[in-house]
């Protein structure tokens, strides 16, 4: 585990390059994130946070600089599925059962189905709903639908994980739960994960940096060193520690929002 | 509210308003002592269905025929062309605008030209109507649920780098199945009304259609009558089947529009 999980260097990305409506989504992005690390993005909306994930994923191609993921191009490193993503919205394919939904990334690399199965209920067990593998998506409720798509996600044993506000539609103590959650399934499987959020707390409480970037042109402003350890759990969430990294990561925000253009959008 | 208080609230009204309806029908004829030549009273199409009954399920069972084979196999080749079009790029840029425009004619019309295309006594032409009707709105939406897959689902398959056959296969095609049933939904009952219609021009005189002006034209109000009844009928069955295979096909589109 030598190579960086992503490696960013000068990155940049614009939409509708030489047209009037030319966005400058991502300038000179300089990241790197090491294997094992839980990195979260956050900053105001159009400050390029969903932009940088999908050029990570290659769902976006970028257009100036360089990026490494897990030492490959990001081509390389997608079609290899060396990442599992999550969305705000689940996704599940409603037509397939919960089991099924997590067998289709294996399905896909030409996995036999008596392996795809055992994988499967290994993902139930580390998201805690052994029994729920035949349930349908829409009996779910919403957490437990963002658990099956962490499952899903990590059904392949990715050494990276992609996370695009995860928890966004979630209410505050299902959210807190799933936090909480995320880093027990992390903490076992020891997966990378880069995550993006607009939450303060939630990206304090879950990582071990925190990417701050702002808006027009998006770019990385600060990053903040978190350090309280790798162990948390509700009690971290009232130390003295934890509320200093808040109130760091809101004035490295409000410091971006003064240099911003456009200000702080909170959606 | 109580669930059952809630039920009624949904179940009552329509039923008050039909009922009221048929009342106030049957009062204003026998009242204002309307000649039956200008208007039959309920009651007097009721005891009419009732003296005709074998005659008009022999002509609901023909003219349901004649729909059931047009929405079968409209539905069949609708879909069919919906995921040829939906394939095959170029295909649907050359089809999709045509189907559109052909969907907002009444295509009923047709009928005349094809009764006289067909022997007197064929059923055939009705047929073709009723695939037709069922075809196209089959079409337009199969083709519409197809290219309508959820932006998630979509990155998700290629973060899969899943390739754009597999993409079609295990997604695309299984997204447009809500749009499928629906549009069987709303085309059952479409097939009944061009299978009656398609009588109106002629050939056999053995279905709903065929009767329904037979009996008017010789001033039979009240038979005619029970004859669309008959069609109603026919009309609400078909309805109520597609309704029950959509709500067993697809249960996650009922959970959907009922949360």
């Amino acid at each position: 585990m030598s190579e960086l999980a992503v490696q960013a260097t000068g990155v940049g990305k614009v939409f509708n390059a030489g047209r009037p409506n030319q966005v400058d989504a991502l300038t000179d992005v300089d990241l790197t994130v090491a294997p094992g690390e839980f990195v979260s993005l956050i900053g105001p909306s159009g400050c390029g946070k969903s932009t940088l994930l999908r050029l990570i994923a290659d769902l976006l191609d970028t257009t100036t600089g360089e990026l490494r993921v897990n030492g490959k191009a990001p081509r390389q490193a997608r079609l290899d599925q060396d990442y599992g993503m999550a969305f705000q919205q689940a996704g599940l394919f409603e037509w397939r059962s919960v089991s099924k939904n997590i067998e289709l990334p294996l399905e896909l690399k030409g996995w036999d189905k008596a392996k795809r199965r055992a994988r499967a209920q290994e993902m139930l067990e580390l998201v805690k709903l052994p029994d729920r593998g035949d349930a349908m998506p829409w009996q779910l409720s919403g957490g437990q639908q963002q658990r099956i798509a962490i499952a899903r996600a990590l059904a392949a044993h990715p050494p990276l994980l992609l996370m695009d506000e995860p928890f966004g539609a979630l209410d505050e103590m299902t959210r807190e739960h799933m936090q909480a959650e995320l880093l027990r399934i992390c903490g076992e499987t020891g997966t990378t994960v880069v995550f993006v959020t607009h939450s303060i707390p939630e990206a304090v409480y879950l990582s071990d940096r925190v990417v701050v970037m702002s808006p027009g042109p998006g770019r990385i402003t600060h990053i903040v060193d978190v350090g309280l350890g790798r162990h948390r759990d509700d009690d971290t969430r009232e130390t003295d520690g934890f509320y200093d990294k808040i109130t760091e990561v809101r004035e490295a925000l409000r410091g971006s929002r003064v240099a911003g253009a456009r200000g702080i959008e909170d959606r | 509210m109580s669930a059952v208080a809630a039920r009624a609230r949904v179940v009552l009204p329509p039923i008050v308003f039909g009922v009221g309806f048929f009342v106030l029908w049957e009062a204003f004829v026998k009242l204002r002592d309307v000649k039956p030549f200008v208007l039959v009273a309920p009651s007097d199409v009721w005891s009419a269905w009732l003296d005709n009954q074998s005659d008009i399920l022999d002509a609901m069972k023909v003219t349901g025929t004649n729909a059931l084979v047009g929405l079968v196999i409209g539905t069949v080749l609708g879909s069919l062309a919906a995921l040829i079009a939906s394939a095959v790029r170029w295909i649907g840029e050359l089809v999709n605008p045509i189907a559109v425009a052909v969907n907002a004619v009444p295509i009923v019309v047709v009928v005349a030209v094809l009764t006289r295309m067909y022997e007197a006594d064929s059923e055939t032409p009705r047929r073709i109507m009723a695939t037709l009707a069922a075809f196209f709105v089959v079409f337009v939406n199969v083709a519409r649920g197809l290219n309508q897959s959820h932006p998630t689902q979509l990155e998700l398959m290629r973060s899969y780098a899943a390739s754009s056959r597999q993409q079609f296969v295990k997604v695309r095609v299984p997204n447009s199945l809500p749009f499928l049933f629906t549009a069987i939904r709303i085309a059952a009952p479409l097939t009944v009304i061009t299978a009656v219609v398609a009588e109106y021009f002629g050939g056999n005189r053995n279905g709903l259609g065929a009767s329904i002006t037979g009996f008017l034209s010789i001033s039979k109000k009240d038979v005619g009558l029970a004859y669309v009844a008959g069609a109603s009928v026919l009309g609400l069955l078909f309805f109520g089947a597609a309704a029950l295979l959509e709500y067993i096909a697809v249960p996650w589109q009922r959970q959907r529009s009922s949360r």
